[in-house]
């Protein structure tokens, strides 16, 4: 018993948080909204604060459920993410008349989530996934009143449902070629026979519809524009980035016999990723497609790194999602605040934008160059990593593609940079008035930025938390 | 001497800007800091030489070592040897006075001095690191700035030319990246132990078919940055678009990141592939000397002028290191300093000239010597020192370079050389008629007979580069012994292999 309360602290703590924000709506109080919001992120940040402690090794119900520290700091990540999105809803969130129904679905959706990374087995991963994705389609349609919101559910589920058929023929042909869908066992019956592979491609399809790998991204695109802007960061940050660390995981402990095979396509993808991401990312001009698309390119990058297969492979992987978390979130989140109280989201609308606005244009900027990787931001040393991790395979063609790639996306990074700061425009948007917690999450994703690259210990304990094949 | 303090300084003066209220705070605030830059470089300088004199035969001093980032064995680690004090010293002469040109930076002031003083912590790191990845890290630090510089402060089709210099320049450091993870994987091949550091690297070897494939990656794109033929494009955009301390920045400082990068990564750590594409890069600069000369003479804008003759006179420096030869590598470095402080005198010039008569087009300016005195005699000096005249920098810069390139005997080098020779009578010419047009005969505009001459900040600007082209010009022996105890080990280790 006491077990399971150190193993699965993290599921449980946010399981809490379910049920208080349950009674918080049925009780008859009704609360300020403004104060509603800063009780619910208290919570978001206590339960990131716990995870840090009592973290124990081991694993649950015959192997189903596992954890140990790597596990923890990659919910940890998580948890944190989640914590600054609710900071940043904040100006969304005060009028909407369902507010504690958001946080409901967020936080079933990060159970479900931890459940996925904490899986052992085929089956319990399934679990976690369509635990996470269902909520997240209700949570894209959470613009109630817009048609493209529920446009944007719509394709999500809809894509959803698609992937997860794939994902689950895959799984089945696995189970019918060995006979396990135990992660732990899984390896020892690889042999990589024709149908294995076959199993293998669709199980690489479903993962790459979650992280939306070229050619299965065709609905990022549309489900981020449409989405409200708070739940478009969290799919392109929170999702993506558990969906991402149980890929690592999977590939280099269960399909570690079948490396050369998934290594070509790996490559395939990856380079199909940025190259298509970068170029479709030119010429948007909503700012959530924008970065829709440029999210895409990023996974290109995260590919490039898993390729690597190796300790750095894994390291850099889950340092650039950290960094990746704060500097998406920094840019969601001004575009939020920008969507959520003036409804501009256009490239165009933009311009000036330094004039009235420097404090949000400097964020902005910001998160862009560590998008973009460019130092002395995070996102420099986490893009770096990522291509060292890949050289260290020998190919250098794949490198060259990507930091050729880097040029094609800088451009667009810079576009909206020079926008902001270069042109002129007759009517910029007003000087807004940022609330109290979009503020302190802004701070918190800029000190992130800055200072992630220069504190080297934190990429060292990453690494002695990761391992190679 | 800690050598961190170079990098220390600049960026606590950038944050310090950031505290300050209104025009004259910032510019005394960022005055200040490039002051104290220059009192340090002096202190490097002269405490260089004192271990020097005192025998320290150490190939690197001041050395200072912290582990970054274990894993991947990458260090923060800086040294200087004489080429690296020399590039410091043309850094802080080139920082100071551009800020001095820049007192009446109206708008957006703080920004404006926030990112010059940006882009100086970057060139210092740069030319002090000895592990590659910091070096890279410095590189690119130094690179973004300027994006912002031109296209916001800028004139002309400043968005343009802003995009290109960013997208070229981050073009040359992605092949870099690329060049510098083949060194990394290619160093101590099987042990599994990689290695960034500079001088560990160097007494390695690495294996020469990698070489074949990094040399070129990492020569082009440190080239890129130091305006090798046919990469040089940005050059012309960038400089006439920027303002007037960006060009001086830009041509002062950004493109000798890029010889210095050709010579101590490329050249030093893969000597075979420079032999073997020695060649190469001797055509490319020539093509680059003559090309840019020729250039030169059609333009009519005088930043143009002065741009193009950058990428001319950059040749010069991707010649001497082309050529392989301890005097010609010495020349290399000289020259990058003497462009250095000669073009951003130049810049400084065609920027107080603008000022004052709002045009830049040659046609347009005439009789300047009868209204400005002072500034058309600084637009003199740094015209002759680009013709080479003896006396001034330039003209013992390319001697150096000619003579390391005359120690060759093939049919080949003479003709390069005797080639790039020939551009100084092209260079005399442009130089000659832009002057003779724009500072002598009547004055064309009668509007310029009301305008006044330098200000006292524009007075110590020019004054502080003509010191040092002066410096060098008539006594080149201090610069000389400063680099070529540098420039010989790297051709040590260049010629050993043959």
């Amino acid at each position: 018993m006491n077990e399971i309360f150190t193993l699965m602290k993290h599921e449980l703590s946010l399981t809490l948080i379910l049920f208080i924000l349950l009674f918080l709506k049925l009780g008859k109080e009704t609360w300020k909204a403004e104060s509603t919001l800063g009780f619910i992120s208290l919570l978001l940040l206590l339960n990131f604060l716990f995870g840090f402690v009592m973290n124990g090794t081991g694993s649950l119900f015959g192997d189903m459920f596992h954890t140990n520290a790597t596990i923890a700091f990659e919910k940890n990540i998580l948890n944190f993410g989640a914590f600054i999105i609710s900071l940043q809803a904040f100006s969304w969130l005060k009028d909407h008349k369902h507010l504690p129904e958001f946080y409901m679905l967020m936080v079933s959706t990060l159970i479900g989530m931890f459940f996925m990374i904490s899986s052992g087995n085929l089956l319990m991963f399934y679990l976690g996934l369509e635990l996470s994705t269902i909520p997240l389609a209700a949570l894209s349609n959470f613009d109630l009143l817009k048609r493209q919101s529920s446009e944007a559910a719509m394709k999500m589920i809809l894509s959803s449902a698609f992937s997860s058929g794939i994902l689950l023929f895959g799984i089945s042909m696995m189970y019918g070629t060995t006979g396990t869908v135990s992660f732990s066992e899984l390896p020892q019956h690889l042999d990589g026979s024709a149908l294995q592979v076959f199993a293998f491609i669709l199980l690489f399809t479903g993962f790459a519809f979650k992280m939306s790998v070229v050619p299965f991204h065709f609905w990022t695109a549309d489900v981020y524009e449409g989405s409200p802007a708070s739940v478009t960061s969290y799919l392109s940050v929170i999702s993506k980035g558990a969906v991402i660390f149980v890929f690592v995981t999977v590939l280099y402990t269960v399909f570690k016999p079948m490396a050369e095979m998934w290594y070509h396509v790996l490559f395939l993808a990856s380079v199909l990723t940025m190259v298509i991401g970068n170029l479709f990312a030119i010429r948007q001009n909503n700012l959530k497609r924008f970065l829709a698309f440029s999210s895409i390119a990023q996974v290109g990058f995260i590919l490039i790194g898993i390729s690597g297969s190796s300790q750095t492979g894994m390291a850099s992987v889950i340092y650039f999602i950290l960094i990746y978390v704060f500097s998406n979130l920094g840019a969601f989140g001004v575009v939020a605040l920008v969507s959520a109280l003036t409804g501009k989201e256009n490239v165009n609308d933009y311009k000036g934008f330094y004039k009235t606005n420097p404090l949000l244009s400097w964020v902005l900027t910001i998160s862009l160059f560590s998008l973009a990787g460019i130092p002395p931001t995070a996102g420099f040393f986490g893009k770096l990593f990522l291509l060292t991790a890949g050289a260290g395979k020998g190919n250098y063609l794949l490198i060259t593609i990507a930091a050729l790639n880097m040029i094609v996306s800088l451009y667009y990074y810079l576009r909206i940079v020079k926008a902001m700061f270069m042109d002129a425009n007759e009517q910029p948007i007003e000087k807004l008035i940022i609330p109290f917690l979009p503020k302190i999450a802004l701070f918190i994703c800029v000190a992130g930025m800055i200072a992630l690259g220069f504190v080297s210990d934190l990429y060292n304990y990453i690494y002695s938390l990761s391992f190679g094949m | 001497m800690n050598l961190s303090l170079l990098i220390l300084f600049p960026v606590l003066t950038a944050i310090a800007i950031l505290f300050c209220k209104g025009l004259k705070q910032v510019r005394m605030v960022a005055l200040f800091g490039a002051a104290l830059q220059m009192v340090l470089t002096a202190t490097l300088l002269f405490s260089y030489w004192a271990e020097r004199s005192s025998g320290n035969k150490e190939q690197m001093l001041f050395q200072f070592g912290h582990t970054w980032f274990a894993p991947l064995n990458i260090e923060y680690y800086v040294g200087v040897d004489g080429i690296s004090v020399a590039m410091i010293l043309l850094t802080s002469f080139v920082v100071i006075s551009g800020i001095l040109v820049s007192w009446k930076m109206e708008t957006l002031s703080k920004e404006f001095f926030f990112l010059l003083l940006l882009l100086s912590a970057g060139a210092y790191g740069f030319f002090i690191s000895l592990d590659l990845f910091t070096m890279f890290f410095f590189l690119e630090v130094a690179v973004i700035p300027k994006f912002l510089l031109i296209g916001i402060w800028g004139s002309g089709k400043k968005e343009y030319s802003a995009m290109k210099l960013a997208l070229m320049l981050m073009g040359g450091s992605a092949l870099v990246f690329v060049g510098l993870l083949g060194v990394y994987f290619n160093s101590n091949a099987g042990s599994g132990v990689h290695t960034f550091d500079l001088l560990k690297l160097s007494q390695m070897h690495i294996p020469v078919e990698a070489q074949r494939i990094f040399f070129p990656l990492t020569f082009v794109g440190f080239g890129i940055f130091g305006a090798l033929f046919p990469f040089h494009t940005w050059v012309p955009d960038g400089h006439s678009s920027a303002p007037t301390a960006a060009s001086m920045f830009l041509a002062g400082i950004s493109m000798k990141l890029g010889g210095y990068g050709c010579l101590r990564v490329a050249t030093y750590l893969m000597p075979e592939a420079a032999h073997e594409y020695s060649t190469i890069i001797i055509i490319l600069a020539s093509i680059a000397i003559l090309y840019g000369a020729f250039a030169t003479m059609m333009q009519t804008d005088l930043k143009y002028i002065n741009a193009y003759s950058s990428v001319s006179h950059c040749g010069f420096v991707l010649l001497g290191i082309g050529m392989l030869t301890k005097t010609a590598m010495t020349g290399a470095v000289m020259q990058m300093v003497s462009h250095g402080l000669m073009t951003a005198l130049f810049f400084a010039a065609i920027g107080m000239v603008y000022d004052r008569t709002h045009t830049r087009m040659v046609a347009q300016l005439g009789g300047l010597l009868k209204i400005m005195p002072f500034i058309s005699t600084v637009f003199f000096i740094a015209g002759l020192c680009s013709l080479g005249l003896p006396g001034f920098s330039g003209f013992v810069a390319e001697m150096t370079v000619f003579m390391g390139s005359w120690q060759h005997a093939e049919l080949f080098y003479r003709i390069a050389t005797i080639a790039a020779c020939a551009s100084i009578v092209v260079t005399a010419v442009y130089i000659l008629r832009a002057i003779g047009r724009s500072i002598m005969g009547p004055v064309t505009d009668d509007h310029h007979l009301k305008l006044g001459d330098a200000n006292w900040n524009e007075k110590v600007a020019a004054v502080i580069l003509i010191a040092g082209i002066v410096a060098i010009g008539i006594a080149p022996f201090w610069l000389n012994d400063l680099i070529s105890p540098g420039a010989e080990v790297i051709m040590n280790k260049v010629l050993s292999i043959r």
